[in-house]
């Protein structure tokens, strides 16, 4: 789950990145003149690319190159200088397929943003997020959901993401997390029905524990307005102190501190894949799971301070 | 496991033969050396000689086509009947595809000599929805079943040929889910489509498409006539394109309008320019694309298409001179 409508103008990439590739742009000789018009060169030759489609995506739609260079560069702005975002645990995030679970909070999506940009550029991951249908059925945030690598969230893609190796990301609180009033502020919300112990199980992949504090405070949600939420079919329809009263500038998130740290891989070894089918077993290890992050929201918490400094 | 000692097919009735594929079909079929006869249908008589296959203009809709299963001596019938297109009037498209179906599984019913039946289905069977899983394997369920077209056509033909399947059990079915198909030789809605002066596209969505090359779909449809493989199978390219990734490779000019205007601007084109429109099948399939799973198909032939996704496409585009524009080329200079 995206919001990244700021970074919609793909379609014919107007944005001409001067030096598209960070990593290697860093690296190289002193700056002079050959630098700018390196970075010329290859903003051309990127604009080229796009411009006759010559890019690869994969099946899920996910397009490696528009994600590096369009999607997340104003997305890593706010994750280091608005959002100032501390990481911790990173060690324990694996090199192949693995679950990885977080809270859900912020009443916009921003954590899943912030957490693709944490994995991509200290773990070198893509992650690949389970996101809600509503999100595919949105003009624009759908298909940029799906070229940033992110999938419906059922039981097939999972599978099938992790059976290739890649680090999948769920948030089982699902709307119930992300619309939370501010007053349940990192109170976890129930775990949806279990499904992603099934899933991790069947696929014999570990779970990692993440907790994400700070979005909580972007948009302190103190009312919903729900009829006028049913009417445009949204979840909720959030009143925070700043939107609607200031209007777009309302849509500002507060420039909170965050902490996203990552547990301990908790592998599933002393149990099978026939485990998924027993609903006793799923509940329990959901339970297990679900205090763990808790857990690890409060250590976190602690850690961050106050919320704005 | 697959190669059953099932008797070789050595009568062939070819449905749908007076159109592109099943032209293509019987004439891969005829250099076959086990194959004795090549027999091709079709309401009206082909466009180019059909070599060895003898043809016979009958309306599979009527019990005419019973008599030359029985007289024939046929055992094996692919049928490439189903029609895609939405130029013809719709009451007729779905009266061919249904009803014409319905008699020749009849007759394939009644016939003694009847070994194999090939069937030609789309993917179009899965539908296309906000809600689909990435990609559909063949035990998937749509999450929307397709409500209208030839989308709903394929998938009562594929519930009557499940029909033929309980009460002949001795035979060997198999239907084939294809992709879109699209190679130099191909004329359908969406080729179509890629030719309209300004390519309309649906606002906020970018779809993702799979083809199988028509080179490919004569192989598998050959390989399955003359071995036997029983199953559904999806078949399509490796991989898959965007639609606006398609349409910058194949240098055409695009317009992101929102839904609701692209079917009234498909209506207009088709009351007053003469152009086929856009059913609603095909407005689903270019808002939310739709992925399907090969790997059944490649392990059950060990064959993997010569043309992926891309290869496909990039065949048609050639083969039609549609490429790069020029400002790409300008581009490609700097």
């Amino acid at each position: 789950m995206l919001n990244a409508r700021h970074a919609d103008d793909d379609e014919d990439a107007q944005v001409i990145p001067l030096s598209p590739d960070r990593q290697d742009s860093a690296g190289d000789s002193p700056a002079g003149p050959g630098l700018l018009e390196r970075g010329i060169a290859s903003g051309l030759a990127f604009l080229r690319r796009r411009l006759a489609g010559d890019y690869e995506v994969d099946e899920f739609g996910f397009d490696p190159e528009f994600t590096s260079t369009v999607l997340l560069p104003p997305a890593r702005a706010l994750y280091e200088h608005w959002f100032r975002v501390e990481l911790c645990g990173l060690e324990n995030v694996p090199e192949d397929g693995a679950l990885l679970v977080a809270n859900h909070s912020g009443t916009i999506p921003l954590d899943a943003l912030m957490l693709s940009v944490a994995l991509h550029d200290h773990a070198d991951r893509q992650i690949r997020l389970l996101g809600a249908d509503l999100v595919y059925q949105i003009p624009m945030l759908g298909h940029l959901a799906r070229k940033a690598g992110h999938t419906l969230a059922c039981q097939a893609d999972a599978t099938r993401l992790l059976a290739k190796g890649e680090l999948v990301g769920v948030f089982p609180e699902g709307f119930k997390g992300v619309g939370k009033p501010f007053s349940d502020r990192y109170k976890l919300q129930r775990f949806g029905r279990g499904g992603f112990i099934g899933t991790a199980l069947r696929a014999g992949v570990p779970i990692v524990p993440c907790a994400i504090v700070g979005a909580e405070e972007i948009y302190p949600k103190i009312a919903d307005l729900r009829p006028l939420a049913r009417l445009l079919g949204l979840p909720y329809f959030p009143i925070t102190p700043t939107f609607p009263l200031l209007g777009l500038a309302g849509l500002v998130p507060l420039p909170s501190k965050w902490v996203i740290q990552f547990g301990e891989p908790m592998t599933l070894d002393g149990y099978e894949a026939d485990d998924a089918d027993d609903p006793m077993t799923v509940f329990e290890l959901t339970d297990h799971v679900r205090e763990n992050i808790q857990h690890m929201l409060y250590e976190a918490l602690l850690r961050r301070g106050p919320a704005f400094l | 496991m697959s190669s059953m000692p099932v008797a070789a097919a050595r009568v062939v009735l070819v449905t749908g033969v007076s159109r592109f594929l099943g032209a293509r079909v019987a004439n891969a079929l005829q250099a076959e050396p086990g194959i004795e006869r090549v027999i091709g249908v079709d309401t009206v008589p082909p466009a180019e000689s059909l070599g060895r296959t003898e043809f016979v203009r009958v309306d599979i809709r009527t019990p005419g086509i019973a008599k030359i299963i029985a007289s024939a001596g046929v055992d094996t019938v692919v049928h490439l009947n189903l029609v895609t297109s939405s130029a013809a009037p719709r009451a007729k498209v779905k009266e061919l595809n249904i009803i014409g179906t319905m008699q020749l599984l009849a007759a394939c019913q009644r016939s003694p000599d009847m070994r194999k039946l090939v069937v030609r289905s789309s993917a179009a069977v899965y539908g296309s929805s906000p809600m689909d899983p990435a990609v559909f394997t063949e035990r998937d369920e749509p999450a929307e079943p397709p409500r209208s077209g030839y989308a709903k056509d394929a998938v009562e033909v594929e519930g009557y040929v499940r029909g033929l399947m309980r009460r002949r059990s001795d035979l060997t079915v198999s239907v084939l889910r294809f992709a879109n198909l699209l190679g130099p030789g191909v004329d359908s809605p969406f080729t179509r489509y890629l030719h309209l002066p300004v390519v309309p596209t649906v606002l906020g969505f970018d779809p993702r498409l799979q083809f199988v090359h028509e080179d490919d779909g004569v192989e598998v449809l050959r390989r399955m006539t003359v071995e036997a493989h029983p199953g559904c199978y999806n078949v399509a390219g490796d991989g898959v394109l965007l639609l606006s990734q398609a349409l910058r490779r194949a240098g055409r000019p695009y317009l992101p309008v929102p839904s609701p205007s692209l079917s009234v601007l498909g209506d207009m084109g088709r009351r007053f320019a003469g152009l086929s429109g856009f059913s609603p099948e095909l407005l689903r399939w270019l808002t939310y694309g739709r992925v399907i799973d090969t790997t059944a198909l490649e392990t059950e032939l060990a064959w993997r298409p010569k043309y992926s996704s891309e290869a496909a496409f990039a065949d048609f585009a050639a083969a039609q001179g549609l490429t790069h524009n020029r400002l790409t080329h300008l581009l490609g200079r700097a």
